[in-house]
């Protein structure tokens, strides 16, 4: 089931083996132009259980606000594939960041 | 000097006359050589029935179609089980089209060439640069100042002369896209800027041709394959253009020169697969290459997106609309190489670079603030110069105030201020926001240190 959680909203617990989570952890990878904008390669998220690739990449945006550049340009992958902005992250998820390149 | 004989300015003038000579003759060759290919063509058109030459008499007598001198030349693609005779055939009767024979084009055409497509196409308008040369592998030092599509067109006969080599010494436009496009069976996007790649794009879409296109810059590349049964195409992943701060270019960004090196074989790879019909061609799939950490990656892309307004099931995009569309509107960028020259300032608050170095011969007291990042400092500067990136410029005002009041106490009376950039665009900015702050008098030197080197100082080192 999609939904999309407030991070306040961190009372909300789901039950993921034994362990019960209220915010799941996943790893970004910048790619291009997202690299330049952070001057990282790659950082680490925590955000709430339930959250949609849109929300963390709202939440990035306000982490790295000049990541606004390329908001509308990009292709976001989950786990190496193609994810709709709408897509549940699940824990330790790996969520790409990849603005085109045009140069050549 | 001692020693008799004739001076360099005779021997300059010696090589210059040999060069045009050489030129003439090569000429000469080209044409008969092209006249020869007509004819072949000619006369078996009829019994091959492909679009590229298959010369000897044994033809008849081998179902393939290879004549020995080809089994000789592709005899290690024809011992790969996987390839063989079959995928060589088809090669032989392919025609693709490379745009752009720079970094990414280079290494495509090469290995187009030798490995035996029957008709390669070049488009390109650019001349050679030197400062091309550490990626563009294909054009030598000898062709600096000609056309790439010569220097190109020679490289690839040099190492195959049994192909078809097509020039189209033009810059692809909307207006001949989809005739020169269309005489072709695949597409290469090596080109260097975002509104080509919308445009060809959409060409392919329009004429249901598959698009190779590669993208390097930096330390990373792009790969993918466009449009290919069924696939998506560029605007199905890219609906929205990036912003013009995001389209950056080799020219001012940098690229390390084997980076588009990679991703030209990779998209020579492609093309050839797609042509021969072997594997799996990397559509709806895009590879990342990653030169630093050594890492590639692929990554499942979306299905052509049935919203798309190239390819979109509903959509009806129309070659009139192509040819109407304005893509470096759409993209707020030009297709051009040449970065663009604002004016953002009225004429008093800018100087030119003969001004300027007057005021230095004059010893008039000033400060040179220059706003270029610090690794482009690094390369080369003008004397005496203050370097504040304009990206830390808000931050570092303080400093240009601290010389400022120092030169003044030194001078007892005002000092001027100008700024410098590269080209004269970043100079604007800085000295609108110099203006903004209270520094009234700023003013920036038009056409940056690259117009330096071109009006004052031609021994100004070039980047």
């Amino acid at each position: 089931m999609e939904r999309q959680m407030e991070p306040e909203m961190e009372t909300s617990t789901a039950s993921s083996g034994d362990k019960v989570l209220s915010s799941i952890s996943i790893k970004v990878l910048f790619f291009a132009r997202a690299r330049d904008l952070t001057g990282l390669s790659e950082t680490p998220l925590v955000v709430p259980y339930g959250s949609t690739a849109n929300y963390c990449l709202e939440a990035l945006i306000s982490k790295f606000p000049r990541l606004e550049e390329i908001h509308h340009c990009m292709v976001l992958a989950l786990n190496e594939e193609y994810a709709a902005g709408s897509s549940t992250v699940k824990d330790n998820d790996e969520l790409a960041i990849i603005p085109p390149i045009s140069g050549g | 000097m001692e020693h008799k004989g004739p001076d360099g300015a005779a021997i300059r003038r010696e090589i210059e006359s040999l060069k045009a000579t050489k030129a003439d003759i090569e000429s000469q060759i080209s044409s008969l050589e092209a006249r020869l290919r007509d004819m072949n063509l000619g006369t078996e058109a009829v019994s091959i029935n492909g679009s590229c030459p298959l010369t000897s008499a044994v033809d008849v007598s081998l179902r393939h179609g290879l004549s020995p001198d080809m089994i000789h030349r592709y005899s290690r693609h024809l011992l790969l089980p996987s390839f063989g005779v079959e995928a060589q055939s088809n090669l032989l009767k392919a025609s693709i089209l490379v745009v752009g024979a720079g970094g990414l084009g280079s290494p495509a055409l090469l290995y187009l060439a030798s490995c035996g497509v029957g008709r390669l196409g070049i488009v390109d308008n650019d001349v050679v640069e030197l400062n091309n040369m550490h990626r563009q592998i294909i054009h030598t030092e000898a062709y600096i100042g000609q056309p790439k599509v010569e220097s190109a067109a020679e490289a690839c006969r040099a190492v195959n002369s049994t192909i078809q080599i097509v020039k189209h010494k033009e810059a692809l436009r909307t207006s001949n896209a989809l005739k020169i496009m269309s005489q072709y069976d695949i597409v290469v996007d090596a080109t260097d800027n975002a509104p080509s790649r919308y445009m060809i794009s959409d060409c392919c879409v329009l004429l249901g041709k598959p698009l190779v296109s590669g993208a390097a810059l930096g330390l990373e590349g792009q790969l993918t394959v466009y449009n290919y049964k069924g696939g998506p195409c560029y605007r199905c992943l890219f609906p929205t253009p990036p912003p013009t701060t995001a389209c950056q270019r080799c020219s001012d960004s940098g690229v390390l020169g084997v980076v588009p090196g990679i991703i030209g074989c990779l998209q020579a790879l492609e093309a050839i697969k797609i042509a021969s019909s072997v594997g799996e061609p990397l559509s709806g799939r895009m590879l990342l290459f990653d030169a630093l950490s050594a890492r590639i990656r692929i990554v499942k892309i979306r299905g052509k997106s049935s919203e798309c307004a190239a390819c979109g099931e509903t959509t009806r995009f129309t070659g009139e609309q192509f040819q109407n569309f304005d893509y470096e509107k759409f993209t707020q960028s030009p297709m051009v190489a040449s970065p663009p020259k604002l004016n953002l300032l009225p004429q008093d608050s800018r100087i030119s670079g003969i001004e300027y170095s007057k005021i230095v011969k004059d010893g008039e007291a000033h400060i040179l603030v220059d706003v270029r990042p610090e690794h482009h400092f690094r390369i080369v500067s003008l004397p005496n110069s203050l370097n504040v990136p304009l990206s830390a410029l808000e931050n570092r005002v303080s400093e240009i105030s601290l010389a400022m009041k120092e030169i003044e106490g030194q001078n007892g009376k005002g000092a001027s201020l100008f700024v410098i950039c590269r080209r004269g665009n970043d100079s604007q900015r800085a000295v609108q926001y110099l203006q903004k702050v209270g520094f009234t008098s700023a003013k920036d030197i038009v056409g940056g240190i690259e117009g330096w080197a071109g009006e004052v100082d031609p021994s100004f080192p070039a980047y």
